[in-house]
């Protein structure tokens, strides 16, 4: 093998042995696009076959047509080798133009992987780093929520610093412009809930009970958490897209080296919006939902008259502030997540789009989380 | 204010400025004073923390060491009244421009005049004009910033911080993304700005020409260092500072650097060819 005799030989690339020198003669289109480009295996077999290692590694290029950076990275390849083995590259034996190129990609030396490795950390100190993440968006957590009872407390007082004209525009944009979606998903929600009593009920004749499944159904969770979902989806994170990206290009700086508070100004105008619009929109979507049960008893048979009758008898006001109460607490809540996912948001593109999905992920955790608890609290109140 | 011993004191003084993100220091023991009317520049090369420094300057990062005084008052430790006040004399420019994309840019100019002041809408709309004039936009008040050019943007965005007649201004990267004709009538501007209102300026900039176009003095943070690598006229820093890194710096890596040379004739390199067969 390490004889002086020709050892590889591939259509493009010869690698020869001649007395301590190890010659490379490269032939035809070294190109990115070309169909055969040898790798350094032949050199590095040639190296690691045993005997004296060369001292010197020299090129014979007369034969190649054409190049571009193909050429240029396999002798970059070349080079490393040989700073690793400690042979010498014979720069004169390239032409000029691979020569310059690769002194300039040589030029710098490498610099050692500084960034901290993260993979390489043991599974303890991993759960230390997410225990201390954690932490962080706690504290980052309640210092927000901190901040908008101050603003809200200030709002109160009528000392906070907001327009109302925002208050009014996202009035528009979270409420009357949801209605359509609002509308389809909580008419289908209630025909849903229809067929579904419908297989329980059919067999026992109380097809009229459809009408209190609805009802109840639509009122004290369906209606408000359908919402939930909708607000969640489209309104919260549109507001961490929007915090996001004006924190991105500096707006929130602008606001702050003027000494206004971003959240007075951003946050607030936002809370209050969903706030007011939240409990409009459960209802409407309760009036929907109990709306499309009653299309689908009809086509089971019973009058829509029958059907109302038996509604109004289900449905009392307690049933109906149930979800009523809840509504507003939603309506904070989506607010909130939203505007703390865009106010945490970095400083990239990237970054927006994580602070959108959190805000979703975040918003809808915390609605079933709240959801939850009501429905402790309630059936403790025997509401 | 025991460390303030200058009188009267500078208008801007900065006392053993220590910045760091967490754990990692970006630039320590900063000390240095600027005077009242004066253009002065912080200048150092990428990364370096020019920007974090004005973001300091201007409250919106906290020192981990250290104060910034204005006037000889306290601002790193001010209460939020005596701050805001403070903040009401500065006038920023944001590297990207920062104005707020859902107002034009007569509402952008007029925002801080409808909440600090008392004039009336019509005295706004004379006061947003004039301002948008001295930038060159006048006819663009209700282009909202989407709908004009980067450098429109950043015009615009002089123009708001002018809007309150501020005592300082604040230019992070004024002329970066600017052509050169754009860029030089703003240097020009920001001279006739000190000239004729006395503004005292500060220009986070790494462009040479507008360094020694417009400078008093310039501060240079050196990212070797991890400090003041130099602070002074420019013009005299080029020639006669110890420093290696500034002189590179304000000659543009031509004074000594050792550029990466042809190994078989040691002439340095022309520009590589494009595809050539050997």
């Amino acid at each position: 093998m390490n004889s002086d005799s020709l050892t590889y030989d591939t259509e493009a690339l010869t690698v020869t042995r001649e007395g301590d020198a190890l010659r490379l003669r490269l032939r035809g289109p070294w190109t990115l696009h070309g169909s055969c480009r040898p790798h350094l295996g032949a050199v590095r077999a040639e190296l690691a076959a045993g005997g004296p290692l060369p001292r010197i590694m020299r090129f014979d290029v007369s034969a190649v047509t054409d190049y571009d950076s193909a050429l240029i990275s396999f002798l970059l390849n070349c080079h490393d080798l040989c700073v690793a083995t400690k042979t010498q590259f014979d720069f004169e034996s390239l032409p000029p133009g691979p020569r310059q190129l690769l002194s300039l990609a040589t030029a710098v030396p490498h610099a050692e992987d500084v960034r901290p490795n993260e993979a390489r950390q043991n599974p303890l100190a991993q759960l230390g780093t997410l225990a201390e993440e954690l932490g962080r968006d706690a504290l980052e957590i309640l210092q927000f929520c901190g901040d908008c009872t101050v603003a809200v407390g200030r709002m109160l007082l009528g000392r906070a610093r907001f327009r109302w004209s925002d208050v009014w525009l996202e009035i528009q944009h979270c409420g009357a412009d949801a209605l359509p979606i609002i509308s389809l998903l909580a008419f289908l929600m209630g025909l849903i809930l229809a067929y579904v009593g419908a297989v329980t009920l059919r067999p026992y004749g109380g097809l009229i009970f459809i009408a209190n499944l609805v009802g109840l159904a639509m009122v004290r969770e369906m209606g408000v958490m359908m919402t939930g979902v909708i607000m969640s989806g489209r309104t919260g994170a549109s507001f961490a897209a929007q915090l996001g990206t004006m924190k991105v290009s500096e707006e929130i700086s602008a606001l702050r080296a003027l000494g206004l508070s971003p959240i007075e100004y951003l946050v607030l105008p936002r809370m209050i919006a969903l706030f007011v619009m939240f409990p409009l929109l459960t209802i409407y979507a309760n009036f929907i939902g109990m709306f499309g049960g009653a299309m689908v008893a009809m086509t089971m048979g019973l009058s829509y008259a029958q059907f109302t009758h038996q509604l109004t008898g289900a449905v009392d006001l307690t049933n109906f502030s149930v979800g009523l109460i809840k509504s507003f607490f939603f309506g904070l809540i989506v607010a909130a997540t939203g505007c703390l996912r865009g106010m945490q948001c970095g400083n990239s593109s990237a970054a927006v789009g994580i602070a959108t999905t959190r805000a979703v992920v975040t918003g809808i955790t915390c609605l079933v989380v709240a959801d939850a608890v009501f429905a402790v609290i309630f059936n403790t109140l025997q509401m | 204010m025991s460390d303030l011993a200058d009188s009267p004191p500078a208008h801007i003084a900065v006392r053993n400025l220590t910045m760091a993100y967490g754990d990692f220091v970006v630039m320590r023991d900063l000390t240095f004073d600027i005077q009242r009317g004066e253009i002065f520049i912080i200048m150092g090369g990428s990364g370096c923390g020019k920007s974090t420094l004005l973001r300091h300057l201007i409250g919106l990062q906290a020192p981990a060491t250290g104060k910034v005084y204005y006037d000889g008052v306290d601002f790193t430790d001010s209460d939020d009244g005596q701050r805001s006040d403070m903040l009401r004399k500065f006038g920023v420019m944001f590297q990207g421009g920062a104005l707020w994309s859902s107002l034009t840019l007569e509402e952008n100019v007029a925002f801080p005049l409808e909440e600090f002041t008392d004039l009336s809408a019509e005295d706004i709309k004379e006061t947003v004009a004039l301002k948008l004039a001295l930038v060159g936009l006048r006819g663009f008040e209700n282009f909202y910033p989407s709908e004009i050019s980067g450098g429109m943007n950043k015009r615009a965005s002089l123009a708001r911080a002018m809007a309150l007649d501020p005592e300082i201004l604040f230019f992070d990267e004024p002329s970066a993304g600017l052509d050169p004709v754009s860029a030089r009538r703003l240097d020009e501007l920001i001279l006739e700005l000190r000239d004729s209102l006395g503004t005292t300026v500060v220009v986070v900039t790494h462009e040479l020409a507008s360094i020694f176009a417009i400078a008093d003095r310039a501060l240079y943070l050196d990212v070797a260092t991890r400090t003041m690598g130099g602070l002074g006229d420019p013009k005299d820093l080029r020639g006669q500072t110890e420093n290696e890194n500034l002189r590179l710096f304000l000659n543009r890596g031509m004074a000594g650097l050792q550029l990466p040379t042809d190994p078989a004739t040691g002439a340095p390199f022309a520009a590589p060819h494009a595809r050539r067969a050997p």
